[in-house]
């Protein structure tokens, strides 16, 4: 199910504006029009916690750029990509990394490969991850894409890291694929071992490029295996698991555990089951950037929930 | 059941306009956080780290988009067995041809997809629009086949003696 808004967060949340209007000169000074949509979770203490002058962890999360794709639903994929680069160039500050969930390119050509890294060279942060979409692994079982940004990553091209207290795991599940998206036995084994020393209250971030949930299998847009992945992970107290491939916004909360498909900065596919296939849509006429996007993750100590926000292409 | 998100985005204003106010106006009794980004820290991981450096590891960088479009190929007509790809399914879905036929796939779909036999006599590559991709049967058998990126395509060749 979706999540249901808590009546009594609305509650506080009127009551945090409240707060902040308080001082509200002073707020809108600082931070312009940004403050409203900045901090997504107000779980926890967190109202009465004394502020941190910064999130401990920002990143942000870019998607199915599909560099190489020709066709009307956007006649220029580079541009698109090329904007969202300079949007994520120009949020204010430098993202602590940048995540891009697959689908980099469309045809997983070397150019394309060739291409897609030399433009992401140009985001402004320490480090740039990425995971395989299917089409970065279209006829080769992923060998190109680990050529080009498989280095210092394990099995098929999975790896994790930890960062100011919160642990992230990236994953390969492209591969071997008979309906939906596959993990693998290897990688189970990986993800199983990986979290087995942390602590419950470590929280938990986990990229793959297919939805971990079934957000429509009809269109393979689910892991045939991702049950048996999120086994070793419901023990935590807050695991947001970030995914590309259906090119649009979508939230699921199960538990502990909240699946966040992010939108494309290359074509839209329709809303599940709208029509016979996930095809390119051909938006009318300047709708193109409306239904693309970024994405921006903080994560403030004492806060349980990662907050997200999404922004349009400008 | 879907919902779009978008309407998450309206999310509350708190702590950080909470912060915003305490660290401007000075009352805040907590000093600020460096600024500086937090490690990363890829445990016993291998030597190398995953990932690659951004542009401000790397130095300045200007991001040149390089323009790699190409002509859309016009299909070239096909002769002989022939099956078309469009809306993500195989038409027809299932063909029957003699021993010895080639039999023609053309992707019609802005979408790529890749022919790949679920026995593994046929492999394409990645097949782009208008795209095509030829496999001559050399013995008779039913052959089913996937699109390996879309496997919730389906397809069969019937080759009869």
């Amino acid at each position: 199910m979706t999540e249901e808004r808590d009546p009594h967060t609305m509650t506080r949340r009127q009551l945090m504006r409240h707060s902040a209007w308080f001082g509200a000169a002073v707020v809108l000074t600082v931070a312009g029009g940004e403050v409203l949509s900045h901090v997504a979770g107000l779980a926890g203490t967190a109202g009465a916690a004394a502020p941190a002058a910064r999130p401990a962890l920002r990143f942000a999360q870019i998607s199915d750029s599909h560099i190489g794709f020709t066709g009307t639903a956007n006649a220029n994929v580079t541009d698109t990509f090329t904007e969202a680069i300079n949007q994520v160039n120009g949020l204010g500050y430098q993202p602590d990394f940048v995540i891009h969930t697959g689908d980099l390119t469309h045809l997983a050509t070397p150019d394309q490969f060739d291409q897609v890294k030399q433009m992401m060279t140009g985001l402004n942060t320490p480090h740039i991850f990425t995971v395989p979409g299917e089409h970065d692994s279209i006829d080769d079982g992923g060998q190109k894409y680990r050529q080009a940004f498989g280095a210092g990553t394990r099995g098929d091209g999975w790896y994790s890291f930890d960062t100011a207290g919160v642990h992230v795991i990236g994953l390969v599940n492209t591969l071997n694929m008979t309906k939906l998206g596959h993990l693998g036995t290897d990688q189970l084994d990986f993800i199983q071992k990986d979290v087995a020393p942390l602590s419950s209250d470590t929280p938990i971030v986990v990229f793959s490029h297919i939805p971990l949930f079934a957000m429509y299998p009809d269109w393979g847009w689910g892991t045939d295996d991702a049950t048996q992945a999120l086994s070793y992970l419901r023990r935590f107290s807050s695991v947001t698991c970030l995914n590309g491939h259906v090119h649009q916004l979508f939230t699921k909360t199960e538990g502990n555990i909240t699946f966040h498909s992010g939108t494309t900065t290359a074509y839209p596919l329709p809303h599940p089951g709208d029509g016979p296939a996930p095809k390119p849509l051909t938006l009318p006429a300047g709708k193109l950037h409306d239904a693309l996007g970024i994405r921006e993750v903080t994560y403030t100590k004492g806060q349980q929930a990662l907050a997200l926000k999404e922004q349009t292409l400008a | 059941m879907f919902r779009p998100h978008r309407s998450l985005t309206a999310l509350p204003a708190g702590a950080v306009a909470i912060a915003a106010i305490l660290l401007v106006s000075g009352c805040s009794g907590s000093s600020p956080t460096p600024q500086g980004s937090p490690s990363i820290n890829f445990g016993s991981q291998a030597s190398t780290t995953p990932g690659m450096p951004g542009h401000s590891a790397a130095g300045p960088t200007t991001v040149t988009p390089v323009d790699t479009a190409s002509p859309t190929v016009a299909p070239a007509a096909v002769s002989g067995p022939a099956v078309s790809i469009t809306n993500f399914a195989f038409t027809p879905a299932t063909l029957t041809v003699p021993v010895g036929a080639t039999v023609t796939w053309t992707n019609r779909d802005e979408e790529p997809h890749v022919i790949a036999a679920n026995d593994g006599s046929f492999h394409s590559p990645g097949l782009g629009t208008n795209s095509t991709y030829s496999f001559t049967f050399p013995t008779a058998g039913s052959f089913d086949y996937i699109c390996s990126i879309h496997p919730f395509m389906h397809g069969t060749v019937v080759v009869t003696k």
